[in-house]
């Protein structure tokens, strides 16, 4: 009995002992957003590799990660919404885009071929608000002279988890319609008018699949993956770009990072013949001002890594890139931004 | 060494063995109240802003509807208002319709294993019963979701709703109207019941088992057929046991999440019909806890919890009691 005992205890101590010591030394942690979860982890394996230092990153979602990093236990959270400038200084943190993506009208209308229905912002928020009901509604028909649209009813369908994609989405129909933003708002869960809630991308593209005469919205990498049916939304200046990588970036572009406070940038209904309306980047949230200079340094240098070299494991993954433009910005912001005692945590970004 | 063993004498180690064995017995309750505590703080903010209209809430009646009162719905994370109730029904809806359809069969599969079974059937059956308990949550609400949503979309709700939209008034009609789609409140009420059945069906047979067999044999002997050994002597015998069943059940499907989260069409509104889609509070928890960003979005969510603890407790409570009183 002794004998155990003594030996558990030993045991238990031993590890406990162990444990800190290794994962202090080289292992940076985060959390938060599940949408770029697995890139993160792509782009961790490729730093470890070349380093030695591995990313311990937990996709718990974006409010979770803004939880985690405002109770700092972790280097970095990371979120699909941006905070405002104005919660972002209550809180003294800083955040930055890392990735973008796109978010996708998916459809399922008999006789309509992917990427042919065309769907002016307006009319989306409509279909969604419940109010055009029907496929052959002359507000629809107006658009698409083209196409057979059969007499067939609407089914909406939403996610019914909290989301960065339904953040953007919601956060475009409330640009492109005032009533949606009077009526439901945006936000990555919302009041729905109408319509089924399917859980995840992959909720959302069963029901949408099953559903004759519906639509819903994905992720872009979503559409990529499975192929399902597609509807075109008009940009700013009237086109129909379709979604590819190319058009998020173009987006991308357009977008005033230089003039946003807090990086506070919605990339929706952008200028630009090619930009696709509905685009958003993911963002990183770190303390300004950091206790730990190394640390803060090590996470810094992770994204600078991330930046210098992770472009085609994004794309291979069906994430869009920053343009380089953006790029070198942030690097200069983080000089500014991310400080220990007084003093730039970051200091040479071409090193 | 063998002399030694046999005398009682003082191990030091005694007192610490029985302090370990009493820490862990008392550890159990300790985490129970903290987790109530717990519970009752983080969903506080929620029940203090609302009050009562957290549990119900009432709007005005459009005008000319005639109703005397009605029900309002909000869960609105943007202006942070939330109410329970819709949940808080479709969580009791689910389950009750989840009961209702299998109960018959996990007397069935009891009556069936502990009657009539021959011997060399008996052993796989009773372990293919337990096996189908054992299959985690969120396979069934993947096999809901992917293959008998779109079976049941197919061919049972569509033939029905083309049948009943002859007479669109016809109280038929009411109770199927809905999206074909097979994410609605009568598909996750079959997968709940999928679910339970197992679990009902190995308890009941333990139940059935615990009957003497001089009972049963006695009945026989007077020329009772199993029909009627059945209806009037086994099941009037565990009848309490059998309840208590019933509730152990029940408080299984209101806590289920997963599979209910994929299948239930998730709208925080109440069901106008069978095959429209609803809500659960633990769908509503699973879908929303991960990005609630508002405090009292959080909150609510977590008051949300609580009511599901209480409900389950006290139906849980209730079926341990009945059990226990149950004599063998």
């Amino acid at each position: 009995m002794f004998k155990f005992l003594k030996g558990a205890i030993a045991a238990v101590l031993m590890t406990a002992a162990v444990a800190p010591a290794a994962m202090a030394a080289d292992t940076i942690s985060g959390a938060g957003a599940t949408f770029p979860a697995p890139l993160y982890a792509k782009w961790a394996e490729g730093y470890k590799r070349t380093t030695g230092i591995a990313l311990n990153y937990q996709a718990i979602g974006s409010g979770g990660g803004i939880k985690q990093i405002k109770a700092k236990t972790v280097d970095f959270g990371a979120s699909d919404k941006p905070l405002t400038p104005d919660e972002l200084s209550a809180a003294g943190l800083y955040q930055f885009p890392t990735v973008v993506g796109g978010v996708v009208p998916a459809i399922n209308i008999p006789g309509v071929a992917t990427g042919k229905l065309k769907l002016p912002g307006t009319v989306l928020a409509d279909i969604f608000l419940g109010k055009i009901t029907m496929w052959n509604d002359p507000a629809i028909t107006k658009w698409n002279a083209g196409l057979a649209l059969p007499a067939m009813p609407i089914t909406v369908v939403h996610r019914s988890d909290g989301s960065g994609t339904t953040f953007l989405f919601t956060s475009y129909l409330g640009i492109a319609s005032a009533e949606w933003k009077q009526k439901v708002g945006a936000n990555d869960a919302v009041e729905w008018p109408a319509g089924v809630g399917g859980k995840g991308n992959d909720g959302v593209a069963a029901l949408v699949r099953q559903t004759a005469g519906s639509i819903g919205y994905v992720e872009y990498a979503y559409v990529m993956k499975t192929g399902i049916s597609y509807a075109l939304v008009a940009s700013k200046e009237a086109t129909w770009p379709m979604p590819t990588a190319a058009n998020f970036k173009a987006a991308t572009a357009g977008a005033d990072w230089a003039h946003a406070p807090g990086n506070y940038v919605l990339i929706l209904n952008q200028p630009g013949a090619n930009a696709w309306p509905i685009t958003g980047a993911t963002f990183i949230l770190m303390y300004k001002e950091q206790a730990n200079a190394v640390k803060a340094a090590e996470v810094l240098k992770f994204f600078d890594y991330a930046y210098k070299t992770g472009d085609f494991s994004a794309n291979e993954l069906y994430y869009v890139p920053l343009p380089a433009a953006v790029k070198s910005m942030i690097r200069k912001q983080w000089i500014d931004n991310v400080t220990a005692n007084g003093a730039a945590v970051y200091t040479s970004p071409n090193k | 060494m063998p002399a030694e063993t046999k005398s009682i004498r003082f191990d030091p180690t005694d007192p610490i063995f029985r302090w370990v064995s009493f820490s862990a017995a008392t550890l159990l309750l300790v985490v129970l109240g903290g987790l109530i505590a717990s519970l009752v703080y983080g969903g506080w903010p929620a029940l203090s802003t609302f009050g009562l209209d957290f549990f119900l809430k009432f709007k005005d009646c459009p005008a000319g509807s005639g109703a005397h009162f009605c029900i309002d719905t909000p869960w609105n994370p943007v202006t942070d208002v939330y109410s329970a109730t819709a949940p808080i029904v479709g969580t009791i809806v689910t389950s009750f319709l989840a009961l209702l359809f299998a109960l018959p069969i996990a007397i069935g599969v009891a009556v069936f294993l502990t009657q009539f079974c021959p011997r060399y059937l008996a052993q796989p059956l009773s372990t293919a019963v337990e096996l189908l308990a054992g299959i985690p949550s969120i396979v069934y609400g993947m096999w809901g979701l992917f293959v008998f949503a779109p079976w049941f979309a197919k061919d049972i709700q569509t033939p029905l709703m083309i049948a009943a939209s002859q007479d669109p008034t016809s109280w038929v009609a009411k109770l199927v109207a809905g999206v074909p789609n097979g994410a609605n409140l009568f598909t996750a009420s079959i997968i709940l019941a999928v679910m339970v059945l197992p679990y009902m069906a190995s308890v009941f047979r333990e139940l059935f088992r615990s009957i003497p067999p001089q009972v049963r044999e006695a009945a026989f002997g007077i020329g009772a057929t199993p029909f009627e050994v059945t209806t009037s002597v086994i099941i009037p015998y565990v009848k309490k046991g059998m309840i208590g069943v019933i509730m152990l059940g029940l408080g299984r499907a209101l806590g289920e999440t997963m599979a209910v989260t994929f299948i239930i069409g998730n709208s925080h509104r109440f069901p106008k019909s069978l095959f429209d889609s609803s809500s659960t509070i633990a769908s509503t928890i699973a879908n929303e806890f991960a990005e609630a960003t508002t405090d009292l979005h959080t909150s609510a969510l977590v008051a949300l919890g609580l009511i599901l603890f209480l409900i389950t407790f006290t139906v849980l409570a209730i079926a341990r009691w009945l059990l226990s009183s149950q004599r063998y």
